[in-house]
């Protein structure tokens, strides 16, 4: 078994480029460089005609109308700009937003920015598997809650919420519904009128697209949402975020979008057999392993595992070329594990030893097969330098030291 | 995180792994840390009827870092005598290892650690006053010039 090393299952946290979607890119560094806003000759033109006809290709994937996309330079710009922009919009109607625990960072600090500025910000706290429920929303509404941020799909976990039910409660009250969708677009169905959505934000680079851009959807009808601008200047994006549009990256966006619209069902089911090959080969081989997450309301690429009496850096310096994320406080510059999996109730001590592993499209079963080995092997190695296993062992076994 | 050379040394061929009898009279053992900061350090020294510390060593649950930073203390204990033992200053690990700020705690980790272990032999073998002694030695005035003399001390004792 011949496998190119180092091995890339870190696609959570950002994706290669599909070739296919590069190839669609190149044009519009070249000959086709217009600026999409120059309405007086053909490089404008085609320009413009490349931007829509991406529009329309973004939106359909989430069965919205093109006019409902505003293309941004990521995900954290569209959770900025929904969430400020509801916020001071509506700043006559209420004060008071609602999210949970579990969010990205571009929401949570958005979020907690505003309280600075005189919102009320209610962050939700979670299950086991880092689920919110739509009766925990429901309870949390009050007469000035003005917006509801839950993710689609977690980052570090992959605990998918139930977005439809949350989104029904906000309806049935008022309440405009905001989801980061960056982990979920492409890779599983979304329906923004199917589901009830008023404001999504998705992302490229999650996709096999480019780096630098995004979009936020913003529904149009039913309720007409508004927002408040944050990026001022030429009046882009029919005026809700100006500068001049990453034509490049928009036609990237869009072909990386098409390609997941028509091979999202059949790869959903090759990822979730890959992952859940990893799974089991990984807990086959090794005894204190917990899932993290919730074990069937989850992305299909997405294994979250803590290893017991073993910590993350080090066990990511041994498997040095399987690349993979960790929860431990030694891999973060704040020395503080990871607070999804804190919020989820895991102990500090599991989150030290907590383990990201995402796969990808490019992801092979050789991969799987190896970085199962290299995990059981790096494990083991480092549970015989534990002083902590060396403990367990003694209690388990019953027996006193005899080395 | 970018480790040093010789951090990625003593983390991919840890030197001293294992485990003395705890309960041995010759046995000093000292742990220190805790689990839910990511970090345990088990070191243990033995030593002869000289006070020379014939062997050392160590088990640690944590990153890169601590891993090696306990590793070189092991390394560093063996053949010096208990007193000359006490004078191991993280700062030299540190220096040795080209710790990155962050991970300066790892070798006040490992400090404590055969302070530890130093202590819990005197307690077998001499009684409380030797081991708050040990305290003391660990509180030491750390000026400079102290501190690079225990740095060039680090190589291995006697050729």
């Amino acid at each position: 078994m011949t496998v190119k090393t180092p091995i890339y299952l870190d696609n959570n946290a950002t994706t290669p480029v599909d070739p296919r979607v590069l190839e669609t890119m190149l044009p519009y560094f070249k000959d086709q460089f217009g600026n999409a806003a120059s309405h007086s000759h053909s490089f404008g033109w085609k320009a413009e005609a490349a931007v829509e006809a991406a529009r329309e290709q973004v939106a359909a994937l989430i069965g919205a109308t093109p006019k409902e996309i505003i293309f941004t330079s990521g995900a954290t710009e569209s959770d900025n700009l929904a969430i400020k922009g509801v916020a001071e919009m509506r700043r006559d109607k209420g004060d008071h937003i609602i999210t949970c625990a579990t969010e990205h960072k571009a929401v949570l600090d958005t979020c907690a920015y505003l309280a600075r500025h005189g919102c009320r910000v209610t962050f939700l706290p979670t299950d086991e598997y880092g689920l919110v429920t739509p009766e925990q929303v429901a309870e949390a509404i009050t007469d000035k809650t003005i917006l509801i941020t839950i993710m689609v799909a977690n980052n570090e976990i992959g605990t998918i919420h139930p977005v439809a039910e949350i989104a029904a409660v906000a309806k049935e009250r008022g309440v405009l519904f905001h989801t980061d969708a960056t982990q979920a677009y492409g890779k599983i169905p979304i329906d923004v009128e199917a589901m009830g959505i008023d404001l999504l934000s998705l992302s490229a680079h999650k996709i096999y697209g480019p780096k630098g851009i995004g979009a936020l959807y913003v529904r149009r009808k039913g309720p007409r949402v508004r927002l408040a601008i944050q990026m001022h200047g030429g009046g882009h994006e029919r005026g809700m975020r100006s500068g001049t549009l990453n034509v490049a990256g928009i036609v990237g966006l869009a072909a990386a979008a098409d390609i997941c619209g028509r091979e999202m069902p059949a790869e959903a089911r090759r990822l979730e057999a890959l992952r859940d090959r990893l799974h089991q080969g990984i807990t086959a081989g090794l005894d204190h392993v917990k899932l993290n997450g919730h074990p069937t309301r989850r992305l299909p690429n997405t294994l979250n595992l803590s290893f017991g009496y073993v910590e993350g850096e080090s066990l990511m310096m041994k498997m040095s070329d399987v690349a993979v994320s960790s929860g431990s406080a030694c891999t973060s510059a704040s020395l503080e594990p990871s607070f999804v999996l804190r919020a989820l109730g895991v102990s500090d001590e599991l989150a030290h030893g907590s383990i990201r592993f995402s796969l990808g499209r490019f992801n092979t079963p050789e991969e799987v097969g190896y970085a199962i080995a290299r995990v059981v092997e790096s494990v083991n190695q480092l549970r015989e330098l534990s002083p902590l296993y060396e403990t367990a062992q003694e209690g388990a076994a019953g027996t006193t030291e005899g080395h | 995180m970018t480790y040093s050379d010789k951090v990625l040394d003593h983390f991919n061929n840890p030197r001293n792994i294992g485990s003395l009898d705890k309960s041995a009279d010759d046995v000093g053992t000292g742990v220190v840390g805790a689990p839910e900061c990511g970090d345990v350090m088990k070191l243990q020294i033995k030593v002869d009827d000289d006070g020379v510390i014939t062997d050392a060593k160590f088990k640690t649950f944590g990153c890169g870092a601590a891993i090696a930073a306990s590793s070189l203390a092991t390394e560093w204990l063996k053949g010096r005598t208990v007193e000359n033992a006490q004078e191991l200053k993280n700062t030299a690990l540190a220096e040795e290892l080209a710790l990155p700020p962050v991970k300066i705690h790892c070798s006040v980790l490992a400090e404590d650690a055969v302070k530890a272990a130093i202590a819990d032999w005197k307690r077998k073998n001499g009684g409380s006053e030797a081991a708050s002694s040990a305290e003391e030695a660990g509180e030491g005035s750390p000026d400079e010039s102290s501190q690079r003399q225990v740095g060039l001390r680090l190589g291995r004792p006697g050729g």
